[in-house]
C-alpha cells in the first residue's frame, strides 16, 4: 500500500513536471511583454505551439542521420528522468535515491551532449557554430555547478536532493555567507544552461548571435516539439531545484496526509511563479551579452562557487 | 598447479609465439596464427587473473613462485596477489581484445614482420612487470615491455614524424627506467635486498620515501603520460599502428599506474600527508591540460593520446586523495578514493581501447587520420560509428556508462576531505576537484567533438565518402568493450565489490558491500545516503524514451518529408563550410588557449572590394616542450659540443687528464669519510 502510493506520487510529479513546463514558459513570456507594456499571447500559447508542431510533418534534412532523429527523444527522456528525481511538492520521492544533484547535472549533461552531435549532423555552418559555442559555455557552467553541489554537500552532508532539502527546512542550516554566493553562483548558472538573456536569447532568429536556436535551427514537426518540451522542462527544473533548496517551504514529507501534499502542491506553483517572475524582471533588464564576454559572466560564477566552496572546507560555521 | 604458475605458463607461451614469429613472418598465414595464439594466451591468462580476484579472500595468500632464473643469488620471484590480479586482467583482457582486432586489422598492415614478433613480446613483458616479486626481474621486464613497445612505434618508420616519436620515446623510457632503477636502489637500502619482500619488511627515513616517490613519479609517471613528462606520449601512441595504440594507451599506461601503487601504497610503508599534495597537484594539472590539449588536435589518434593524458590525470588524482586519506588514518575515505581510482583505472581501458579500435577502423576505411578530411561516416560505418559513439560517452563521464561511475566515486571521495586535518590540503582539495570538474567538462566538449567532425555532417573528401564498413572481427572486438562500457556503467556494485580485496590489502579497509544494498544502488558511505543507480537510471531513461517515441508516434503526425538542409535559407554547396576540428575548437581556444598555449590569431581581411584572399593563422605554443625541454636540449647539445674536443686530445694531454681525475677522486674520497 505505502508502495503504491509512493509510486502514485512520482507519476503524479513525472505528469506534473512535463505539463507545467509549457505553462511556466508561457507565465514568463507573457509577464516579459507586459513588462515592455506589450500585450503578449495568452498563457497557453506554448501549449498550442507544440500541438500544432506534433501535427505538422517533419521536413528532414537529406543529409540527416538515425542519429538526427533518436536524439529529441533521448533529449526529452533525459531532461525528464532529471526533473522526476527534483523534489517539487514532496520529498523522499521513490526514485529519488536513484540518482543524486551529480547524476542530475550529469544526465542534463548528456542531453546537450547529444544536442550538440545533432547539431552537427546535418553539416550546416549554422549547426557548428551553435555547438561549439554550447560546448564552451557547458565548459564553464558545468565546473561551477560541480563546485556549488561540493558546497551545499558539505553543509547538508549528502548529495541527494531529498536529504539536503530536508536539512534546509531544519534548523541547523541558518544564514551562512557560503549558502549565499552558492545562490547567486547558481542563479548566473542556470541562466546560462537554459539559454536566457543575457547568455544566449531564447527568442531570436538572428544568426550570429544564438546558440541554442543554431543547434536546433534544422529541427520541424514532433522532433522541435519535443525539443522545445525539453527546453521548457529544462527551465522548470532549475527553478524546481533553486526553490527546494533555498526555499524548502511546504515540501510535504513521505506518508503525510492529502492536505499536506495539497498545501506543498499550491506552495510549489507559488514558488514557480515567482521564479518566473524574477527571471522575467532580469531579463527585461538587462541586454544580451557578445558571445565572448560570456566567458566572464561564467568564469566569475565558477569563482563564486569556488570561494562558497573553500569557505566550508575552513570553516563549519560560514 | 598455482596461479602464478598457470599465469607463468601463459606468458611463456606468449613468448613462444614471439620466437615462433621470427621465423613464419613472411609467409601469408602468420597474422592469424601470432594474433590467434596471442589471443587464446591472452585470454587464458585474463580468466585465471580474474578467478584469482574473484576468489581473493581478505587474508588469502598471495601466491608465489621463485625460479632459479636471473641473478645467482637472487633467482626470480613472481607473486600475484589482489592487486597484481586486478592490473593482470586489465593487460590481459586488453591484449585479448586487441588480438581479436589485430585478427582482421593485421590484414591491411603493409609490414607485419615489424609487427608481428613484437605484439606478443609486449604483451609477455606487461604481463611479467606486473607479476615480478623482486626489483631486479622488475627493472627488467619493464624495460622488456618498452623495447617490444618502441619496436613497434618505429614499425612505419619511412614516416619521418614516426621516427621523431620513437627517438623521443627511447630517450624518455630510457630516463624512467633509470628513475626506476634509482627508487629501487633507495628501496633496496644498505644490505642490498632486492626482493619486494624484503623492501616492505625495512623501514625508510622520511627523506628516502620523498625521494623514491619523487623518482617513481618521474619513472612510472613519464610511463604514464604525467605532465610534464607527457611530450613523448602523443607523439608515440598515435605512431604505432591502432591495436598497438590501443594497448600502450590503454593498457600500458595502466602498468605504470600499477609500479606507482605497488610501490608508494605497498612498499614505502606508512605516507606522508604531503605526498598526497604532490599527486594531487599532478594529478589535477595534468587532467585539465592534456584535455586542452587534445581539444586542439586535429588528428584524431593524437585526440585520443592527449585523452590518455587526462585520464592518467584523473586517475592520480584519485590516488593523491588516497594517499592524503591514508596518512590521516581516514581508512574508509582511502578506500573510496583507491576505489575510484581502480575504478577509472578498468574504464580507461575499455573505452580508451574502444576508441583506438574505432579510429584504427576510420583508418582502415578511408586511410585518413585527419579529422577536417573526414565527415559523414555514420552513414558507410554504421556499426562502426555507434560503438565509437558508445566510446565517446562513456570517456565523457556521462550516465549511464561507466565513466560516470569512477567519476562519482571520485567527487564522492573529494566531499570527504574536510575532514583532513592539514591546512594545505584542505585549500588544495576544492582546487582539484573544481579541476575535476572542469576536465570532465572539457572531455565531454572534445568526445562532441571528435564524433562530430568525424562521424556526422556531410563527408569533406572522395575517401571518406566512399569509406566501407570494417571487418567481423573489428566489429566484434569493438562490440565486447562497448558492452564491458555499459555493464560496468549499469552494474557498478559488482565491480566496486570486486576491487575490494585489493583496497583492503593495500589499506586495510574497503567501502561498504555493495551487492546486499537492495536494487543494485551504490552507497559510497553508508552515513551520508549519497546513492546512485545506473541500472534504474539506464532503464528509466530509456523506458521514458520509448514511452515518448511510441506515444508520439501514436498520436503525433508521423509524415516525414526528406528535404534538402535548411539552414537559414541559404545552403552552403560546399562541404567545407562545416565546422571542422579548429573551427569547433576555436570559442574553447579563446577562453583557455589564450593563457595556456599563448594562441594568437592573426587574421588578415582585405578590404571590401579588394580582391586579394583573405587568411587566417592560429599560432600556439606548447610552454612545456618550449619551456623545459628545448632548453635541457639545448643544455645538452652545448655540453656534448664542448666535450668533443676530448676526442682530439694528445696522448700527454689524455694521460694528464686522467691524473688530475685520479687525484680529483682520491680528494673526493678523503674528504667523504
Amino acid at each position: 500500500m505505502v508502495l503504491i502510493a509512493a509510486l502514485f506520487v512520482q507519476a503524479f510529479q513525472m505528469a506534473l513536471v512535463v505539463l507545467l513546463a509549457p505553462l511556466l514558459t508561457g507565465f514568463i513570456r507573457l509577464v516579459k511583454a507586459r513588462l515592455l507594456r506589450r500585450r503578449g499571447p495568452p498563457v497557453i500559447q506554448p501549449y498550442r505551439d507544440l500541438l500544432r508542431l506534433l501535427r505538422k510533418e517533419v521536413v528532414l534534412a537529406e543529409n540527416a542521420s538515425w542519429l538526427f532523429r533518436v536524439t529529441p527523444y533521448l533529449i526529452f527522456a533525459a531532461t525528464w528522468v532529471a526533473a522526476a528525481i527534483i523534489p517539487t511538492f514532496a520529498t523522499g520521492l521513490i526514485f529519488s535515491w536513484t540518482a543524486d544533484l551529480i547524476a542530475i547535472v550529469a544526465l542534463l549533461g548528456s542531453a546537450r551532449f547529444f544536442l550538440t552531435l545533432a547539431g552537427m549532423d546535418v553539416g550546416t555552418s549554422f549547426g557548428g557554430i551553435g555547438s561549439s559555442r554550447e560546448v564552451m559555455i557547458a565548459t564553464l557552467a558545468e565546473p561551477s555547478m560541480l563546485l556549488i553541489i561540493f558546497t551545499l554537500a558539505l553543509i547538508a552532508g549528502s548529495t541527494q536532493l531529498s536529504s539536503i532539502a530536508a536539512f534546509m527546512t531544519s534548523t541547523q542550516a541558518g544564514l551562512r555567507v557560503s549558502l549565499a554566493i552558492a545562490l547567486i553562483a547558481l542563479v548566473m548558472v542556470a541562466i546560462a544552461e537554459n539559454a536566457r538573456i543575457p547568455v544566449d536569447n531564447p527568442a531570436t532568429h538572428l544568426e550570429l548571435t544564438m546558440v541554442h536556436e543554431a543547434m536546433v535551427l534544422e529541427y520541424s514537426g514532433r522532433h522541435l516539439a519535443m525539443i522545445e518540451l525539453a527546453a521548457s522542462l529544462k527551465l522548470l527544473l532549475y527553478i524546481s531545484l533553486i526553490a527546494c533548496i533555498f526555499a524548502p517551504w511546504r515540501l510535504a514529507s513521505p506518508g503525510a496526509g492529502p492536505a499536506v501534499y495539497l498545501a506543498g502542491l499550491l506552495a510549489y506553483l507559488a514558488k514557480l511563479a515567482a521564479g518566473g517572475a524574477l527571471l522575467a524582471l532580469f531579463e527585461t533588464a538587462t541586454a544580451k551579452m557578445r558571445v565572448f564576454r560570456v566567458p566572464e559572466f561564467l568564469g566569475a560564477a565558477l569563482m563564486l562557487a569556488l570561494l562558497a566552496t573553500l569557505l566550508r572546507f575552513v570553516s563549519r560555521s560560514l | 598447479m598455482t596461479s602464478v604458475s598457470a599465469l607463468l605458463s601463459c606468458v611463456v607461451a606468449l613468448l613462444g609465439t614471439a620466437v615462433l614469429a621470427v621465423p613464419i613472418v613472411r609467409s601469408a598465414s602468420s597474422t592469424p596464427v601470432v594474433y590467434g595464439a596471442s589471443l587464446v594466451f591472452s585470454a587464458v591468462a585474463f580468466v585465471i587473473a580474474l578467478a584469482y580476484l574473484a576468489t581473493a579472500l581478505p587474508a588469502a595468500e598471495a601466491s608465489a613462485l621463485v625460479l632459479p632464473l636471473g641473478l645467482p643469488w637472487l633467482g626470480s620471484h613472481f607473486r600475484i596477489d589482489a592487486l597484481a590480479a586486478l592490473f593482470l586482467v586489465v593487460v590481459n583482457l586488453g591484449g585479448a581484445l586487441s588480438s581479436l582486432y589485430g585478427l582482421g586489422y593485421g590484414r591491411h598492415e603493409h609490414a607485419p614482420h615489424r609487427v608481428l614478433p613484437f605484439f606478443p613480446a609486449f604483451l609477455a613483458g606487461m604481463n611479467l612487470v606486473i607479476m615480478a616479486d623482486d626489483a631486479f626481474n622488475f627493472l627488467i621486464s619493464w624495460e622488456f615491455m618498452s623495447l617490444a613497445s618502441w619496436a613497434m612505434v618505429m614499425a612505419h618508420h619511412r614516416d619521418a614524424g614516426n621516427r621523431k616519436a620513437g627517438y623521443l620515446y627511447i630517450v624518455m623510457a630510457s630516463f624512467g627506467t633509470l628513475a626506476l632503477l634509482l627508487a629501487c636502489g633507495l628501496l633496496a637500502g644498505a644490505d642490498g635486498s632486492y626482493g619486494f619482500a624484503a623492501m616492505r619488511m625495512s623501514d625508510h627515513t622520511p627523506f628516502t620515501t620523498g625521494l623514491v616517490l619523487i623518482l617513481l613519479l618521474l619513472g612510472a609517471g613519464s610511463k604514464a603520460g604525467l605532465v610534464p613528462l607527457h611530450v613523448w606520449l602523443p607523439l608515440a601512441h598515435p605512431a604505432a599502428p591502432s591495436h598497438v595504440s590501443a594497448l600502450m594507451s590503454g593498457v600500458m599506461t595502466k602498468v605504470a599506474v600499477y609500479a606507482f601503487i605497488r610501490v608508494v601504497f605497498d612498499l614505502i610503508g606508512a605516507p606522508t600527508w604531503w605526498s598526497g599534495v604532490i599527486v594531487l597537484v599532478l594529478g589535477g594539472g595534468t587532467a585539465v591540460l592534456g584535455i586542452l590539449h587534445a581539444m586542439m588536435e586535429r588528428d584524431i589518434k593524437r585526440l585520443l593520446a592527449y585523452s590518455t593524458i587526462e585520464n592518467i590525470g584523473v586517475i592520480f588524482v584519485g590516488l593523491g586523495l588516497a594517499l592524503a586519506f591514508k596518512a590521516n588514518g581516514m581508512g574508509l575515505a582511502a578506500a573510496l578514493a583507491l576505489t575510484a581510482a581502480l575504478f577509472h583505472v578498468l574504464n580507461h581501458s575499455f573505452f580508451k581501447s574502444l576508441l583506438f579500435f574505432g579510429a584504427g577502423a576510420v583508418l582502415t576505411a578511408t586511410g585518413e587520420r585527419d579529422m577536417d578530411k573526414l565527415g559523414g561516416l555514420i552513414h558507410h560505418m554504421p556499426v562502426t560509428s555507434f560503438l565509437f559513439l558508445i566510446g565517446c560517452v562513456a570517456i565523457s563521464a556521462l550516465p549511464p556508462l561507466n565513466g560516470f561511475v569512477s567519476e562519482w566515486l571520485a567527487f564522492q571521495a573529494i566531499l570527504q576531505s574536510p575532514a583532513l586535518p592539514q591546512w594545505g590540503l584542505k585549500i588544495l582539495v576544492p582546487a582539484v576537484g573544481g579541476l575535476l570538474a572542469l576536465s570532465a567538462a572539457l572531455a565531454a566538449a572534445c568526445f562532441v567533438k571528435a564524433f562530430g567532425v568525424t562521424f556526422l555532417g556531410r563527408p569533406r573528401t572522395i575517401v571518406a565518402e566512399q569509406a566501407l564498413e570494417v571487418d567481423r572481427f573489428s566489429r566484434a572486438a569493438m562490440s565486447a568493450l562497448a558492452a564491458l562500457c555499459l555493464l560496468a556503467g549499469i552494474l557498478p556494485g559488482i565491480v566496486i565489490d570486486g576491487l575490494a580485496p585489493v583496497t583492503l590489502s593495500l589499506i586495510g579497509d574497503r567501502m561498504p558491500v555493495q551487492t546486499d544494498i537492495p536494487w543494485l544502488s551504490i552507497v559510497p558511505v553508508a552515513e551520508s545516503r549519497s546513492s546512485y543507480n545506473g541500472l534504474l537510471v539506464f532503464l528509466f531513461t530509456l523506458f521514458s524514451a520509448s514511452l515518448t517515441a511510441y506515444l508520439i508516434h501514436r498520436f503525433a503526425s508521423r509524415r516525414l518529408r526528406r528535404a534538402p538542409a535548411w539552414d537559414c535559407g541559404f545552403p552552403e554547396v560546399s562541404p567545407a563550410t562545416q565546422y571542422g576540428g579548429g573551427s569547433f575548437a576555436q570559442p574553447v581556444r579563446r577562453v583557455f588557449g589564450t593563457l595556456i598555449f599563448r594562441a594568437r590569431e592573426r587574421v588578415d581581411m582585405p578590404a571590401p572590394g579588394d580582391l586579394r584572399p583573405a587568411h587566417f593563422a592560429v599560432e600556439t605554443h606548447d610552454l612545456v616542450w618550449e619551456g623545459l625541454y628545448l632548453p635541457i636540449a639545448g643544455a645538452v647539445g652545448f655540453v656534448a659540443e664542448k666535450l668533443n674536443h676530448l676526442q682530439f686530445l694528445t696522448i700527454r694531454r689524455y694521460l694528464s687528464l686522467v691524473f688530475l681525475a685520479l687525484v680529483f677522486l682520491l680528494l673526493v674520497l678523503a674528504l667523504w669519510s
